[in-house]
């Protein structure tokens, strides 16, 4: 994870929030640094990780966790992170006997309408057990990335579904066990605030536009 | 006009955009109603009801009834609790009268019912349980029909916005400047010609409506108490500040055009008179000085 984005977002591992739907977008650029950060800050902050990752390899993103500090294997083999690898398990699809849906089923359906099994995976994925699970904090559920489905023939409401639906998961209904909520003051404006970046090999450092020593 | 946005029956649109949100206007007129000694009914389909009622006290609690279209609308689980009939079913139950009095109908949201059901039908609906105060037929006394329908207007296109506009015997925009929100309220009434009227408010935390008279005062940008200012003089490339000596000599520094009072006595003593310059002259031997002929070319 990148200190400067947690001391801008003013976040934290010790404290993640519960709760929480964020969106990340990326217009013209590569905004892919923003998920690497999220994966290691949330595996640090020792929550029980889905992660459905359909643009890269698994062995991309732990070359990447490796350097912001996150081993994925280790995590992975100790259940704290569930990863589900799209572009190995497509094919999969092909070659399963039949049985219960693969999460990526709408691969094979002529009119891809419901991500209802993909849905399903991550119910599972991230349903507390009862023996051994005590050790993670909240769930958490990363997607990389949602337009990937769009372009893989999925309807925009059905990607909507899908959030919805995991959002009444994972920020709700696994929610239920904290008593501690924050409330919340009606009507405020979300502040938005711009910065400007620029990737180094091991960090991002942030800076109030254009103010770079390389812009002025 | 906000606190009269439920006076007349039918239906109110309140159209909000991702930057200026709707949802704590329509709960501020939900516990409004409520407090009317309305029974309100919320359909609910993006957010939980743990978080609708979240902010309202227990009187408006206790007469808000939540009908759960978030939890599992397509019925995915299984588990049999999902509503039946799904969305729609829920809406057209809602339009049979289940009791005297007033009733308020909040829909949260109308985009999300749009996404999910053909335009027409969703039209029908609406029409259908905003107009139930007009049975000829019926000998009870009218009584009115509230339908506050929450629109998100940047998830559709101008076609369904303007069929739901057009439904509505009242529509308020939501809109602002800076930290100050605004309703852009128009007001359709039969026989007569439709009001427009702009609105500034404030929800406050029990969501209660403090209106504003007119537009708000220019007030200074508050300074973000989260945010560190960033200092614009660090990590710069060149040099901002001047030293002690720098300053003394650009303070004693005379610019070259300045009109000070040492050049006026200067030019103007030299307006005296006094002979300042002198031309010395020797004729070469070629040289004629005939002054009738300075160049020599007239053949006299």
């Amino acid at each position: 994870m990148f200190p400067e984005l947690n001391d801008l977002l003013n976040a934290s591992p010790d404290r993640a929030e519960p709760g929480k739907l964020t969106l990340l977008c990326d217009a013209e650029t590569d905004g892919s640094f923003l998920v690497h950060h999220f994966l290691s800050f949330y595996l640090k902050a020792n929550c029980k990780v889905c992660f459905v990752a359909l643009v890269q390899s698994f062995s991309h993103y732990n070359i990447v966790g490796q350097k912001l500090g996150v081993s994925l294997t280790t995590a992975r083999e100790r259940g704290q992170l569930v990863f589900l690898e799209g572009l190995r398990s497509a094919v999969d699809i092909f070659f399963r006997a039949e049985g219960k849906a693969h999460p990526l089923q709408f691969l094979r359906e002529a009119k891809a309408a419901s991500l209802q099994p993909l849905y399903e995976f991550v119910r599972e994925a991230l349903e507390p057990v009862d023996q051994g699970e005590a050790a993670w904090k909240r769930p958490v559920l990363l997607v990389d990335d949602l337009s990937v489905l769009l372009s893989l023939g999925v309807g925009v409401v059905a990607v909507l579904d899908f959030i919805h639906y995991c959002r009444a998961c994972v920020c709700c209904r696994l929610q239920l066990r904290v008593l501690w909520r924050t409330p919340s003051p009606p009507a405020q404006r979300g502040r938005s605030l711009t910065f400007q970046y620029k990737i180094q090999d091991k960090s991002v450092s942030f800076f109030a536009k254009g103010l770079s020593p390389a812009v002025l | 006009m906000l606190e009269s946005l439920l006076g007349p029956g039918g239906l109110v649109l309140l159209r909000d955009s991702v930057e200026w949100e709707g949802r704590s206007l329509l709960k501020a007129l939900v516990r409004r109603a409520a407090l009317r000694g309305e029974r309100v009914h919320v359909l609910g389909c993006e957010v939980s009801e743990e978080e609708f009622r979240e902010g309202f006290d227990s009187g408006t609690n206790s007469r808000l009834v939540y009908h759960d279209l978030f939890r599992d609308p397509l019925n995915w689980s299984n588990t049999g609790e999902a509503l039946p009939g799904g969305p729609l079913g829920v809406l057209r139950a809602l339009c049979t009268r289940t009791g005297p009095g007033p009733v308020t109908i909040a829909l949260d949201s109308l985009s999300w019912l749009l996404l999910h059901l053909p335009c027409t039908t969703l039209c029908q609906t609406l029409h259908a349980l905003s107009r139930q105060d007009s049975r000829p037929d019926d000998s009870s006394p009218v009584e009115r029909v509230h339908v506050l329908g929450l629109l998100h207007e940047e998830l559709h296109g101008p076609g369904p916005v303007e069929t739901l506009s057009s439904l509505a015997q009242t529509e308020v925009t939501l809109s602002g400047s800076g930290d100050q929100a605004s309703a852009h309220i128009l007001c359709r009434r039969p026989q007569h010609r439709p009001t427009h009227k702009i609105q500034w408010f404030t929800i406050l935390p029990d969501f209660s409506l403090d209106l504003q008279g007119g537009s708000p005062l220019k007030s200074q940008p508050h300074p973000d108490p989260r945010t560190h200012p960033v200092d614009p003089t660090s990590h710069l490339t060149f040099n901002l500040h001047l030293s002690k000596k720098e300053k003394e000599a650009k303070d004693s520094l005379t610019l070259p055009f300045q009109f000070s009072s040492e050049k006026q006595q200067a030019l103007l003593c030299r307006g005296l008179g006094q002979a300042t310059s002198h031309i010395f002259y020797e004729p070469d031997a070629y040289d004629d000085l005939d002054q009738e002929d300075p160049d020599d070319d007239l053949d006299i």
